[in-house]
This record gives structure tokens, C-alpha cells and sequence, in this order.
């Protein structure tokens, strides 16, 4: 066993260990963990929107003399607006701004990364085009997969008759879609874990040999 | 490094002197390719920071060219600048991060096997400059020019008073009932709205359902807390559930407290509000907007404290642990249709039935292209490909 001599990592594993107390039970030792975590990270991320956003975006251009900067950053002190009661309606300036630019840059965006794309991809090609039999087999099941869960997403039809046994074999299939997903991420989330365990076991308290 | 320097490396390098005859040590000329071969433009549909550099072999070469040296320069008359080396024997190759209309000149090095230099002669000028239309993303104006449409057409409907119907969503039917829960009980209600930014379609969709909730909690004078991650969905939030309680005629219960910004950081917000199901034990969690990993720590502590939970995400890796750990799920397009549903207005309503429209065109568009695809007719292909 050989102790880690590095206050830094002490620091760390002390505090991954506050943060584990949670397990059992809410206690003031992860209600220090907590608060130092959010108190941190909120100073760090000001410091952060300063350096990588404020200054080269904005203070730097008007620095050069390129004034035209001058007017995001008007627009973005109007949310200090929310202040002073007698003018806190003009907040709704930059969060208008904000939605409507946002809405037309997500939506020629959405079309085609999750539309168009997917659609492409789900396309059937010529039979001779595909490597294998199972390759085909694959196509069709992505193929027949999709229109069926598609119908699961239809609001304004009742689910009965032909849309009800659609949907059903839709959701069914979303739920096979899921577990399989859910069961990728969490061996990822053990990875992490065992991440966090060989630190605190190896890195800290020497118990492993790397 | 100029040209003449890199082909003189090259010869020196690849072809040894002892291999040479004596007269021919000198440094051979290199061949020049005629400028015809090659094609310097602009590069389409960018933002004007990139020029291509297109170029064809005569018969023989490029089984023979070993890489491939592009130089520019911003006068045809000073040493050029060697900008990209390229293994192999391309045909094309695109410099990108240039300054926008500046003219620049080029010259591309054949490296060849047998350790000759063939060289193009100086090509140019050329300038990168921006394009206000995307040639290629006509079939995605042409998808949104038929969307609106139809959602327009729907909507006139409406307002000529004809009834949409809307199939029952059990993860919706349930928010009234978990809000009286929470009265029942005199615990408060906890509004994560995700952790995403203003402009992501989730967050929009979750503040529709943040003031439908609020105006319920206001109606039954039960506490609602809503912690935020980001600066901006703060403020948003913030005014939509001031609005709520004015709406219902109850302003003097608006707790500016209620609504928070905690951090930026992802597992600090987090922890913190785990902190919050824990200690102030709400009876209703409404985990709706965009979720990353924190999701099952936020979902799971919730199911901890006995709450019932009403989840809905588009996040499609996330919605795994919401199914699993909370007792409603709102599954992608369910939180979109979330606001309609919700508030039974026509108008929405309309749009719901021009989504379903959407969807129905899209899926013959998918039968019917796959259809085509079979029999090796792809212009179906063709044309989602291009958006």
C-alpha cells in the first residue's frame, strides 16, 4: 500500500467519497460536496463565458474599432432589463431574437440530419447492391421497423384497427430499441465507475499495481 | 518551402547519385502538365473561405504518382508556400481557411514513384467568396415550403371551426393528476426543463408544458420549484411562470425564489437537485426537456424519494433510463404534440394534424422511393441525399 503524497488527489478522493455518501443516505458530507461542486463550477463557467465568449466575440471586435459588436451586446444587456420592474418587458427583445433565429437555424438543420438523412439511409436499393443475404435481411428489418413505429406517432388518428396493430408492433420495436440502448449506456456507466474505483483504489491509496 | 526546393529534395532523395548516369546529375527540369488539366474555382454553396483545386491525369500517371504537393501564393511572381501534401494520387483537393476575396495562385507537384517531379504551371487567380443561396439544399426548402403549407392549410381549417380529434396520451392525461397529487399531499411540484439552451426544440416544448403545470399549481396554491441550468432558460422560465400565476389571477403567489439558475455545469445541477428531491421531498417531478447523462441520477433519486414522475425527452439515448425509472414517459415527438395536447387549442391542434400529414407523406415518400430502389430507379435517393 503505498499512499498517495499529491494534496490534490487526497482533495479529489476525499470528495468522491462525499459524493458516494449519498448512497446511504442525504448527509451534510455530500451537502458540502454539492455546494462546493455547484459554487465552483458556477465561478468557473462566468470565467469561462469571459474568456470564450465575451472578450474574442465582442470586447476584442470593438477593441479594433468595429462598432457594428456594439449592438449583440445591447441586445444581451436587455436581460439585466429584468431589473428595473418599469422597463423588465424589454427581456422579451433578446429572448425573441434568440427563439427566432434559433427556430431558423434547428429547422433546415433538423430536416436534414434527422429527416432527410434518416430517410436516405432507410431507402431500399436494388437487391444486387447488397453484400449479403443478412445485409438484405437488415435493410428490410430497418426498413419495415421505421414505417411501423412512424405509425406510433400518428395524434390525430385513434390507435385501433390497422393503426392500433402498427403501433403496438411500433412501440414494441422502440422498445426493443431502448433496452438495447439502455443496456450499451450502462456498461458505460460501470466503465466510469470502474474508472472512479481504480482512482480512489490505485491512484490514492496505492492497493492496485497499474 | 518553395517548389524548386521541395522537387530538388525529392530527386535528391528518391534517386540516389551512384544510379545516375554522370551527365546526369543536374537536377532534371520537371515536366509541366498544360493547364487544362486543371480546375480552379471557387468553392460552391460555402461561406467563402475555401477555393477547389480539381486536376486530371493524362493516360499513364497517376498509377504512377506517389503523393501529391499543393503550393499557393498571393502573387504569381513570389516563391509559393507549400499548403497541403497529400499521399497517394487525388484528383481533387479543397483549401480551406482562406481569406475571403483574396487572389490567390496555385501550383501542384506530381511526386512520382520513380522519383520524378511533374508540376502544373502557376494557376490562378482565384478568390473564395460567400454564397447567399445553398444550391444543394433546395430539396430541403422544397420539404419546408410543403411543411408550412400544410400547416397552414390546417390551421385556416381550424379557424373555419372544423373539430380535430387527438388520440389520448397517457403521459399528458396523467399531469393533472400528478399536480393534485403534490395539492394533496402539500409538498411542492420540482420542474427540471431539461438541461439544454433556448434554441433546442425540448426546451421550447418543456416551457409550453412549464405554464400549463404553473397554471395548475397556481390554481390549487401548490409550491413549484424550478431549478435551471442554462442563464437564458432561466430567464425564459422565470417570466412564463410569473405569467402563469398573473394568468389565473393569482400574481401575489409568485415566489421569485421559486425559480433558480444553479450552474452551468452538467452533474453540479445534478447534484444539486438531488439535493432538492431530498430535502424538500417534492411529491411531483416533471423531468421534461433535454437530458444527457445526468438523466438516471435525476430519475432515480426522484424514484428514491417515492415521487411520481412524469418524464419526456427527444434525447433518444436518455429515454431508456426515464422508462425505466419514472412512472410516465413522453417519448420524442409525444412532448412536441405535449402543448396542444395540453391546452386543446385549435390552432396547435392544427399544427398536430399537419405533423400527422407530414409523417404520412414522408412514409409513402419512404414506400414508395424503396419501391423504385428495388428496380434501380433512385432519384428518390437522389433527392434526400441532396438535403
Amino acid at each position: 500500500m503505498h499512499l498517495s503524497t499529491d494534496p490534490w488527489v487526497w482533495v479529489a478522493a476525499i470528495l468522491s467519497l462525499f459524493i458516494f455518501s449519498f448512497l446511504y443516505k442525504d448527509n451534510p458530507l455530500y451537502k458540502f460536496a454539492e455546494h462546493l461542486l455547484v459554487g465552483i463550477s458556477a465561478g468557473y463557467y462566468l470565467a469561462l463565458y469571459w474568456h470564450n465568449g465575451m472578450y474574442p466575440n465582442i470586447i476584442a471586435h470593438v477593441k479594433d474599432g468595429n462598432l457594428w459588436y456594439l449592438f449583440p451586446l445591447f441586445l444581451g444587456l436587455l436581460y439585466f432589463a429584468i431589473f428595473v420592474p418599469k422597463y423588465a418587458y424589454l427581456i422579451r427583445w433578446p429572448i425573441a431574437f434568440l427563439l427566432g433565429a434559433g427556430s431558423g437555424i434547428a429547422i433546415p438543420a433538423t430536416f436534414q440530419a434527422s429527416i432527410y438523412k434518416q430517410l436516405e439511409g432507410t431507402l431500399l436499393n436494388p437487391l444486387n447492391t447488397y453484400p449479403s443475404a443478412l445485409a438484405v435481411f437488415n435493410a428490410l428489418l430497418i426498413f419495415f421497423g421505421v414505417l411501423l413505429v412512424l405509425t406510433y406517432f400518428f395524434f390525430s388518428k385513434e390507435h385501433k384497427g390497422v393503426l392500433g396493430a402498427t403501433s403496438r408492433v411500433g412501440i414494441w420495436i422502440l422498445m426493443i430499441g431502448f433496452g438495447a440502448s439502455f443496456g450499451y449506456t450502462v456498461m458505460a456507466r460501470v466503465s466510469l465507475l470502474i474508472g472512479r474505483l481504480h482512482f480512489l483504489l490505485g491512484t490514492w491509496l496505492g492497493l492496485l499495481r497499474f | 518551402m518553395g517548389w524548386v526546393s521541395l522537387s530538388l529534395l525529392w530527386l535528391a532523395v528518391a534517386a540516389p547519385p551512384d544510379s545516375l548516369p554522370a551527365d546526369t546529375l543536374a537536377p532534371r527540369p520537371p515536366r509541366v502538365l498544360e493547364a487544362a488539366r486543371f480546375h480552379l474555382q471557387d468553392t460552391p454553396n460555402d461561406a467563402g473561405h475555401s477555393v477547389t483545386l480539381r486536376w486530371t491525369y493524362p493516360p499513364g500517371l497517376q498509377d504512377s504518382v506517389r503523393a501529391v504537393i499543393v503550393l499557393r501564393a498571393e502573387a504569381p511572381d513570389v516563391p509559393m508556400q507549400e499548403v497541403k501534401f497529400i499521399p497517394g494520387a487525388p484528383t481533387v483537393y479543397k483549401d480551406m481557411g482562406i481569406p475571403s476575396r483574396t487572389p490567390f495562385y496555385y501550383r501542384v507537384l506530381f511526386l512520382t514513384v520513380t522519383g520524378d517531379t511533374i508540376q502544373s504551371a502557376v494557376l490562378g487567380p482565384v478568390e473564395a467568396y460567400p454564397q447567399w443561396f445553398h444550391t444543394g439544399r433546395i430539396p430541403i426548402l422544397l420539404g419546408v415550403v410543403l411543411y408550412v403549407g400544410l400547416l397552414l392549410w390546417f390551421i385556416v381549417q381550424a379557424r373555419g371551426g372544423k373539430e380535430l380529434f387527438l388520440r389520448k396520451i397517457p403521459g399528458l392525461e396523467a399531469v393533472d393528476e400528478a399536480i393534485g397529487r403534490a395539492t394533496e399531499m402539500g409538498r411542492p411540484i420540482l420542474y427540471v426543463p431539461g438541461l439544454s439552451t433556448i434554441d433546442d426544440i425540448a426546451t421550447i416544448a418543456s416551457l409550453n408544458i412549464l405554464s400549463h403545470v404553473t397554471r395548475k399549481a397556481a390554481e390549487y396554491e401548490t409550491p413549484i420549484i424550478v431549478p435551471n441550468r442554462n442563464p437564458v432558460v432561466y430567464t425564459v422560465s422565470r417570466e412564463i411562470v410569473k405569467e402563469a400565476y398573473t394568468s389565473v389571477g393569482r400574481p401575489d403567489l409568485f415566489d421569485p425564489d421559486q425559480v433558480f439558475y444553479v450552474t452551468d455545469s452538467q452533474f453540479g445541477y445534478a447534484a444539486a437537485v438531488s439535493g432538492i428531491m431530498m430535502r424538500d421531498r417534492p411529491a411531483t417531478n416533471f423531468l421534461i426537456g433535454m437530458f444527457w447523462a445526468e438523466s438516471l441520477i435525476l430519475a432515480e433519486t426522484g424514484a428514491a424519494t417515492g415521487a411520481i414522475q412524469i418524464a419526456g425527452t427527444d434525447a433518444v439515448t436518455q429515454l431508456p433510463f426515464f422508462i425505466v425509472a419514472c412512472d410516465y414517459t413522453l417519448i420524442g415527438e409525444e412532448l412536441y404534440a405535449a402543448s396542444a395536447y395540453l391546452s386543446r387549442e385549435p390552432l396547435l391542434m392544427a399544427t398536430l394534424k399537419g405533423q400527422d400529414w407530414m409523417k404520412f407523406i414522408l412514409g409513402t415518400a419512404l414506400v414508395l422511393g424503396s419501391l423504385l430502389g428495388l428496380f434501380g430507379i433512385t432519384w428518390v435517393h437522389h433527392f434526400f441525399a441532396g438535403g
